[in-house]
């Protein structure tokens, strides 16, 4: 068995109730507990009444239990569930602009095309590709395009949802 | 003639006495102008005007805390509204119900830095069970009746509301609501069956069981079945500061209170079980000192409404999510009675030679103040407490005989709260005799609730141990700084006996041995409004027995040590 890391990263989905509020609440139970929160994707559900907070985090393994029954024990928390190492989907959507003038075109395209990006800003000197896929997928493409020069990037943040029957 | 659509104030003062509201502790302000206004028409809830809010809050609390019914604060917006966080604290420390109503600037002006606009909902978010910022007064009813479920089932707690002055003054066309829809809001009742199997098989296996019971089990109610269980087992029982006169304490099996300041016997109960059992307790840094020495060997039951408090503190071997009386209740049938009649002996062993002391010479002694109180009101009366050495001392030599009799702020340990708690108690439980006992710094802070006292005339007897100390601070530097005592000296305290007759309020004081029952007995006839003692105790005392913050129950203080200690390892 491998040692607990100490920063290991968690994936937590949270369907809370559509109040205000709710988001502070939820971010006080991480933040007093010396939790950083890495990533956070708020999104309707079909019903209105509700939201799904996928919420990427770091911090000491055995506090996570009691940041779960916390959230948990919020009026507006419906439920809190920690998918780390569950079947899941993981996804995650970037955009990155990158520095690109003609004579490097041809093998930042390639990088591109590898990796089932999309091109969706073709400028004279930078390009702008949208990336989809799982978090690593997203960190290897970056690596791969930043010796070209990343000029800016937006990450969605991470979202999941659990495989077969199992609930989100 | 058209029947007149109701105001948003009016609709909220409706609600208060479709849930049965009686008091309602309160101080106006602009932005709360609508809803005392509306408390005009409603003769049924009789507003107790305080003179700070923070002492509102304590009154509902101890109102709460008294008659198991929810507390209601009235208070403005800004500091009005501010000048409640540390009632609100206490109450979510100690789970008392309460439903904090306060004004609010308009809701076009939020944000805006508006004439006493306070962000009162984002200040108070670490404190509330749960709280609104109400935007449409078409939403009160239902909010209304949202935050009375809320504040009084499962582990109950403050819920505030954020009542903007357009929501109170506006129409309201809504009807009343008489259910709640909140889909992430569960309420435990028995714990499950498979979970209580579990635990009587650990049980069965205990030759040396200690029960070991908190406020979860005031709040259920489950002193009747406690004391049942204990019995059914032939098991001794601890209870936490909090858990005070859920089972009485002069039961045979009772051994007082365990923890910092516990009784000896109970806390060598706690260091040689073999199987502890929480019931509606929460394994407290004061109760637990060094976690790794604490009870390493016993198997550990955890009965908790809330699940959070599972593994929070203490990992246990079977946890049981559920109401405490009623989870005592299901547990009973499963259980017989255990080979545990050496054990009972040992604790009655241990409380003949470790009994509570204290020196019965060299002037007037708190805890002989407080052994003969308890002597004459012999478990009768409703004791309210402030927070340090006089609540450690209350703690130990009044024994709390029935449930919600006892009234101190644990978790918080707010100085100020034990007499406008009490004046709550009093409005409550009218026909049981309330004392707050309380010290000189403490009774300081909320003092000016003398005025709602003898305006209400509650006949509650407040009963000051005046050391001109603050005598646990004191105490620590004694023991663990050097005896370097820094912010400690009460100089400048008071003439209580004239403060209290400026209001009105008759007063005795008690210097020598010989005055103390005496006077205790002239308080105990005077019921023509509140009364005060003070009682000007020894400077310098201290509460034992005591286990330093962070030690082990081994390190046990049983009286004052002859070496010098170091400095505490725990927090406080």
């Amino acid at each position: 068995m491998s040692t607990p890391n100490p920063t290991a990263s968690h994936t937590i989905s949270v369907l809370v109730s559509n109040k205000p509020g709710v988001l502070v609440r939820v971010a006080l139970v991480f933040a007093r507990r010396g939790y950083n929160i890495d990533s956070l994707v708020v999104s309707p559900q079909q019903d209105s009444d509700f939201s799904r907070m996928t919420i990427t985090c770091s911090g000491d393994p055995g506090t996570l239990d009691q940041i779960i029954k916390q959230l948990f024990k919020l009026v507006d928390v419906v439920r809190a569930i920690d998918h780390t190492g569950d079947q899941v989907i993981e996804k995650e959507l970037a955009l990155v602009k990158v520095k690109c003038p003609p004579e490097n075109r041809t093998q930042v395209l390639q990088i591109v095309e590898h990796f089932k990006g999309v091109t969706v800003d073709f400028g004279s000197e930078s390009l702008i590709l949208q990336m989809a896929g799982g978090s690593d997928k997203i960190d290897h493409v970056l690596g791969l395009l930043a010796p070209y020069g990343v000029v800016e990037m937006v990450r969605s943040g991470k979202i999941l949802m659990a495989r077969g029957a199992s609930a989100t | 003639m058209d029947k007149k659509i109701p105001t948003g104030a009016e609709v909220i003062i409706q609600c208060l006495i479709r849930e049965g509201v009686e008091y309602v502790f309160g101080y106006p302000g602009g932005a709360a102008i609508p809803l005392f206004d509306a408390l005009v028409d409603a003769p049924q809830i009789k507003l107790v005007l305080v003179r700070h809010e923070q002492g509102a809050t304590h009154m509902a609390d101890g109102y709460a805390r008294a008659t198991g019914k929810p507390g209601v604060v009235l208070v403005t917006s800004g500091p009005g509204a501010t000048n409640t966080v540390t009632g609100i604290l206490t109450a979510q420390m100690d789970s008392a119900p309460l439903i904090v109503l306060c004004g609010q600037t308009i809701s076009p002006m939020l944000g805006k830095d508006a004439f006493q606009e306070a962000d009162v909902t984002g200040i108070t978010y670490p404190v509330v069970k749960h709280s609104y910022l109400v935007k449409k007064t078409n939403d009160l009813p239902r909010i209304m009746k949202e935050a009375f479920h809320i504040a009084t089932t499962g582990r109950p707690g403050p819920v505030l509301l954020d009542l903007p002055k357009d929501v109170t003054g506006g129409p309201c066309a809504a009807p009343m609501v008489d259910s709640v829809d909140l889909p992430g809001y569960e309420i435990p009742g028995v714990p499950d069956r498979a979970d209580l199997q579990k635990a009587a098989a650990l049980i069965a296996k205990s030759r040396k069981p200690l029960l070991y019971i908190g406020q979860g089990a005031v709040i259920s109610g489950a002193g009747k079945a406690v004391a049942q269980l204990a019995e059914k087992l032939n098991a001794p029982v601890v209870n936490t500061l909090l858990g005070k006169g859920a089972m009485p304490e002069d039961h045979a099996l009772h051994l007082g209170m365990l923890g910092m300041h516990g009784t000896a016997y109970a806390n060598k109960a706690v260091m040689n079980c073999d199987l502890i059992f929480s019931i509606g307790a929460r394994w407290d840094d004061r109760i637990i000192g060094k976690l790794s020495e604490f009870c390493p060997n016993a198997t550990k039951i955890h009965l908790d409404i809330d699940p959070a408090e599972f593994g929070k503190i203490i990992q246990p071997d079977v946890s049981l999510v559920g109401d405490a009386r009623r989870g005592v209740e299901a547990l009973l049938p499963l259980v017989r009675k255990l080979d545990s009649a050496d054990w009972v002996k040992e604790c009655a062993a241990w409380r003949k030679q470790y009994p509570l002391r204290y020196g019965k010479q060299g002037g007037l002694k708190a805890q002989m103040v407080l052994d003969e109180l308890d002597k004459l009101t012999r478990g009768k009366a409703i004791v309210t407490t402030d927070v340090g050495q006089h609540q450690m001392w209350a703690a130990q030599f009044i024994r709390s005989t029935f449930n919600r009799s006892w009234i101190s702020s644990g978790g918080a340990g707010t100085m100020g709260f034990g007499f406008p708690a009490a004046i709550g108690a009093q409005l409550g439980v009218p026909d049981t005799p309330v004392w707050a006992i309380v010290g000189d710094g403490g009774f300081q802070m909320t003092l000016c609730e003398l005025a709602t006292a003898a305006l209400q005339k509650v006949p509650l007897k407040i009963l000051i141990i005046n050391n001109n100390y603050l005598g646990m601070v004191r105490q620590w530097q004694e023991l663990f700084f050097d005896n370097r005592y820094s912010g400690v000296d009460m100089v400048g305290n008071p003439d209580f006996v004239k403060l209290a007759e400026a209001y009105g309020v008759k007063a005795w004081r008690i210097r020598r041995n010989g005055d103390v029952k005496r006077i205790l007995k002239q308080a105990m006839a005077y019921n023509d409004g509140p009364c005060l003692i003070d009682a000007e105790v020894v400077k310098e005392d201290n509460v034992f027995p005591m286990v330093p913050a962070g030690a082990g129950y081994k390190d046990m203080l049983i009286e004052r040590p002859k070496q010098k200690m170091a400095k505490p390892t725990g927090s406080t």
